[in-house]
């Protein structure tokens, strides 16, 4: 059985943040479907997997959802990214940011730098 | 903040109970419904479609899990069904829950009980703010062998200006007749320097206290007085503040009243009990004029500045005192060393209770730990039958941690439960427990069920709960599934390895309740031997009264001031009490002459023609007495004459000295015709005595009038008529009516002068067993605690026991069925027992030498290591774990073998 932990704990809520960041209001399945689509299908996500971690989102504050129409016109909720969300995606981008800036700079180096 | 608002989000959703499923539901189906719509667009069949929609969006199970989980607070959903389910289980076996219930509710009570008791005397004995920065402060004369010698006034101001402390506070103990409240009493008072109580830090609760800038060098002429005697003495008048008393004939202002539970930090129970006190300079009459090398019998209690601690401090005194040293050579001799020690004031409040209290917690741990094990016992016994459920439970998909989570849930709430009878039971028996506890134990009056002791029987609770727990729950968490089902379903019980825990948790029981009972053994058997011990002197139809004599400030309006007119007093006094009813003997002496008064009276000692101690001098336990005491006490003469009726102001000054005072300053030579001379005592008692030289006329034998546990101390009496004391003690021999007596002898006292109170009546047998109190006090509950140990331990010892038996029923039956003996059978169960009691009893010696060690300061007349207690205790465990084996053995012995086949 796949685990949800293929995904690193944390990562799959920062790319749900940044999906509703680049496609305003989603919902479930389209941010899903994002999420597959920008991965390449390399993320083996059980797409379930989302929704406790849409809901921890919304409980958090960084995501608000309402009841709205699909595109066939079915009821379907839709998540958008609140003021707190925003700012959560910039302090977690930058600090991701951070993280693989140093670690690729200890992936480069080599024996003879530290000389 | 995020993470608050999750949190309130969850609790709202736990506490509103709303966990629907809607929502995801919902979700779930619009989800699969798009997906769907996808994979039928990419050409699969609607089947087809559908089937792979559901498989992409993974185990529906784990997520709702996941979203239930995220939705609301699962710890604490799953401890409210835990203690559900727990208490479903404790009321479908009563009689397991009242017996584990109960073994705790006393193990956990018993321990709190003692625990409130240290928490009052030696975690928080003292209550004044900022305790730790109150320090005693002790002269010690290394050199002339004396400890705590007293203080001189010009060294006090010295301290005063050290830098060292905020404020330096003499005080000097002793009683005072009070009259003009009521009936004349004698009052525990206390003479202080002005800024004494600025320095406890406590404020009156009525008026001022003293002003700490008073520089008056003798009294002021103003009392604070304890709340206590306000209201006994005033009537609580609510205008006390100003009105006057007289104390030893002066007349005394009020000027405030101290709150209740206001307590002197005194040594002794009288010293804390003070309800009088004035303030002094310490430097005018009726003190004698200061001078460096007269040292007086003060005490010392000092206020550090904030910050410091005691070490930075002693460091700092030292450097004073060595400097000292060197700027007044005359009055420190180099041979006497003289030091000053600080000690936290705290450990001289507390200081010889420590060690009795400490083993009394450490023995009711004990109890608490062996009744951990049998309830972990009887849990074992209990999981054994409940393995079947829990298989089956885990066959279903429970997962181990939770069902070894759900079982320490059932243990905590067992130990809770236990807990909180435990503090009913204190609550309820509160007062009977209070009058158990010796009078003598510091801060006794603070003594209460507060927050620190509920949070301590809490924690108690909780960590017996999880050490009784874990046995059983560590148990369930290594079941083995298929033999258990498979096992269950022959209807065999157990495993090898329950046999083997449960084989260990009784000799845990064993080598603890050892440990207990070899204390308490030491404990008897040390009270014993100081119960037997004889005396020196006969108790027995004799009994003591006290009256004081006022010692007012101006020597000229004291009617008693000579020793002329003080023996004319005694004279009639002692006229006066042969006619009591029933006396057939009676006698005089100072107070500290009272057979086992915790009163010290030292005074230093000048030996003619020694010149070695110079100035600096050893001090002896010194009383007055009339000629009649020895013959009254029965001490009996070794050497020379005791005193007689001539001894008197006029003749020259004699001395009668005990067997230990001649062979400490005389080893070897005869002391009759040699002279000494006595420093002077507290309150200005023994003036003539420092003047002129005192010869020793005759020498008795020892007694134990100072201390039970110490037959030697030196001392020294002097003749009553030729020294008077102003605390006068009336002995009485005959055939006392112990309740009338009291009132017989005030009347008689006060037939002569109607100002004097009398007081401390008691018989010299209620003395000596008083002076026993705290000794039978840790004796009496060390021996509860060890009997409740061995009660526990033969419970558990007879549960394993007849747990093997009735598991091994059918293997006896085989054994019966091809011709074994029944007396071998029963043999063979009793060394069963026999070997769990001497392994726990091989342990507990090893234990025992450990423990007894440690307390080898409270035990009199007997080795730490004393063989009769060892050998006695561990034959005394065997017998108790022989019998409780032997109602098993019987059963096992009659085991039917027919019936034990037929049943398997």
């Amino acid at each position: 059985m796949k685990q949800k932990t293929d995904v690193p704990q944390g990562t799959l809520a920062l790319m749900v943040l940044r999906t509703l960041d680049v496609l305003g209001p989603q919902h479930g399945y389209g941010i899903a479907r994002r999420i597959e689509q920008i991965s390449g299908d390399l993320l083996a996500v059980n797409q379930g997997t989302l929704y406790p971690v849409l809901l921890r989102l919304e409980q958090e504050g960084a995501v608000a959802s309402d009841w709205g129409a699909s595109e066939n016109n079915r009821r379907a909720r839709f998540y958008r990214l609140t003021q707190a969300g925003r700012k959560q995606l910039q302090a977690e981008t930058r600090n991701w940011e951070q993280t693989t800036a140093l670690v690729t700079r200890f992936f480069e180096v080599k024996a003879e730098d530290l000389q | 903040m995020k993470y608050l608002r999750r949190f309130l989000a969850r609790l709202t959703n736990f506490i509103t109970g709303r966990q629907s499923d809607q929502r995801l539901r919902e979700e779930m189906e619009e989800h699969i419904t798009l997906q769907t719509a996808e994979n039928l667009r990419a050409g699969m069949s609607a089947v087809e479609a559908r089937r792979q929609a559901i498989l992409r969006f993974g185990g529906v199970g784990t997520i709702r899990e996941e979203y239930h989980a995220e939705q609301g607070l699962p710890f604490f959903e799953n401890l409210i069904q835990d203690l559900r389910f727990a208490l479903r289980m404790l009321a479908k076996s009563p009689a397991f829950a009242a017996i584990a219930i109960l073994t705790m509710a006393l193990g956990i009570g018993a321990t709190t009980a003692i625990f409130s008791l240290v928490n009052a005397t030696l975690l928080h004995p003292l209550r004044y703010p900022h305790p730790e920065e109150l320090v005693r402060i002790e002269d010690d004369l290394p050199g002339a062998g004396v400890t705590d010698a007293g203080i001189s006034i010009p060294e006090w101001k010295d301290l005063q200006r050290s830098g060292i402390f905020q404020y330096v506070g003499l005080q000097i103990f002793g009683s005072v007749n009070l009259t003009g409240a009521g009936q004349p009493s004698r009052v525990q008072y206390e003479g202080v320097s002005p800024g004494y109580f600025a320095m406890l830090g406590v404020k009156p609760e009525l008026g001022h206290t003293f002003d700490p800038q008073d520089q008056t060098p003798g009294f002021t002429l103003e009392v604070v007085i304890a709340d206590g005697l306000w209201k006994r003495g005033f009537g609580s008048d609510p205008h006390i503040v100003g009105r006057s008393l007289r104390g030893d004939n002066d007349l005394y202002r009020v000027i405030g009243v101290m709150p209740p539970g206001f307590h002197d930090p005194g040594r002794t129970v009288g010293e804390r009990n003070t309800e009088l006190w004035a303030a002094t300079g310490f430097s005018g009459d009726p003190a004698p004029p200061p001078n460096r090398s007269l040292r007086v019998p003060l005490e010392t209690v000092g206020r550090l500045k904030p910050g410091l601690t005691v070490a930075a401090a002693q460091s700092q005194l030292d450097a004073l005192v060595a400097s000292l040293r060197k700027q007044f050579p005359d009055d420190y001799p180099a041979d006497s060393k003289w030091t000053v020690r600080l000690v936290p004031l705290k450990e001289n409040v507390v200081g010889n209770v420590r060690q009795p209290l400490i083993l009394l917690l450490g023995a009711v741990a004990l109890v608490l730990l062996i009744g951990c094990v049998n309830v972990a016992n009887l849990l074992l016994a209990r999981a054994s039958a409940r393995s079947r459920e829990m298989a089956v439970r885990q066959a279903l998909g429970a997962a181990r941690k939770r069902l070894v989570r759900q079982l320490l849930t059932e243990s905590l709430l067992l130990s809770l439960l236990g807990g909180v009878a435990g503090l009913v039971i204190l609550f309820c028996m509160k007062g009977f427990l209070l009058r158990l506890i010796p009078e003598s134990m510091p801060r006794l009056n603070d003594l209460s069920i507060n927050w620190t002791v509920m949070v301590f029987a809490l924690a108690a609770s909780i960590a017996a709960g999880v050490i009784f727990g874990l046995a059983p729950a560590k148990q369930a968490g290594r079941l083995n599934l298929a033999n258990t089902l498979r096992v269950e379903g022959r209807g065999s019980k157990g495993s090898t390895e329950q046999t083997r825990t449960r084989r260990v948790l009784v000799v845990t029981e064993f080598a603890l309740s050892l440990v207990l009972m070899v204390a308490a053994g030491l404990l008897l058997r040390s009270f014993w031997d100081l119960y037997k011990a004889p005396l020196g002197f006969n108790p027995q139809h004799v009994m003591s009264v006290q009256l004081w004599l006022p010692s007012p400030n101006d020597p000229k309006t004291d009617i008693y001031g000579t020793a002329a007119q003080e023996a004319v007093f005694a004279r009639e006094l002692l006229r006066r009490s042969r006619l009591l009813p029933g006396v057939q003997e009676a006698a005089l002496g100072s107070e500290p002459s009272i057979p086992l008064h915790h009163d010290r009276n030292r005074s230093a000692l000048i030996v003619e023609g020694r010149q070695t101690q110079s100035k600096q001098t050893p001090l002896v336990e010194r009383s007055q007495v009339a000629p009649e005491y020895f013959h009254l006490l029965e001490i009996p003469l070794l050497r020379g004459r005791l005193f007689n009726d001539r001894d008197d102001e006029n003749a020259p000054l004699v001395a009668v000295i005990n067997q230990a005072m001649a062979e400490t300053y005389w080893r070897g030579e005869d002391p009759l015709g040699k002279r000494l001379k006595l420093g002077r005592g507290r309150a200005g008692v023994g003036q003539r005595a420092s003047k002129t030289w005192i010869m020793i006329v005759g020498v008795v034998a020892d007694a134990r009038t100072e201390s039970l546990a110490n037959a030697s101390v030196p001392q020294i009496y002097l003749s009553l008529y030729q020294e008077t004391p102003k605390e006068l003690a009336i002995f009485l021999r005959g055939d006392l009516n112990a309740s009338a007596i009291p009132e017989e002898v005030r009347a008689m006292v006060q037939s002569v002068d109607p100002e004097l109170p009398v007081y401390g009546a008691q018989t010299l047998d209620d003395a000596v067993s008083a002076s026993l109190e705290q000794r039978r006090f840790s004796m009496d509950i060390v021996g509860a605690f060890a009997v409740t140990a061995l009660l526990l331990a033969a419970l558990g010892i007879y549960g394993v026991i007849s747990y093997i038996v009735s598991e091994r029923t059918r293997d006896i039956g085989i054994r019966l069925a091809l011709g074994a003996q029944r007396g071998k059978i029963m043999a063979m169960v009793l060394r069963q027992g026999l070997g769990l009691a001497m392994a726990g009893a091989a342990l507990g010696l090893v234990g025992s030498v450990i423990v007894s060690h440690l307390m080898a300061g409270l035990l009199y007349g007997v080795s730490p290591t004393d063989l009769l207690t060892f050998v006695g205790v561990t034959l005394v465990l065997t017998a108790v774990a022989l019998a409780a084996c032997y109602v098993p053995a019987r059963r096992a012995m009659r085991v039917d073998p027919l019936v034990a086949l037929r049943y398997e």
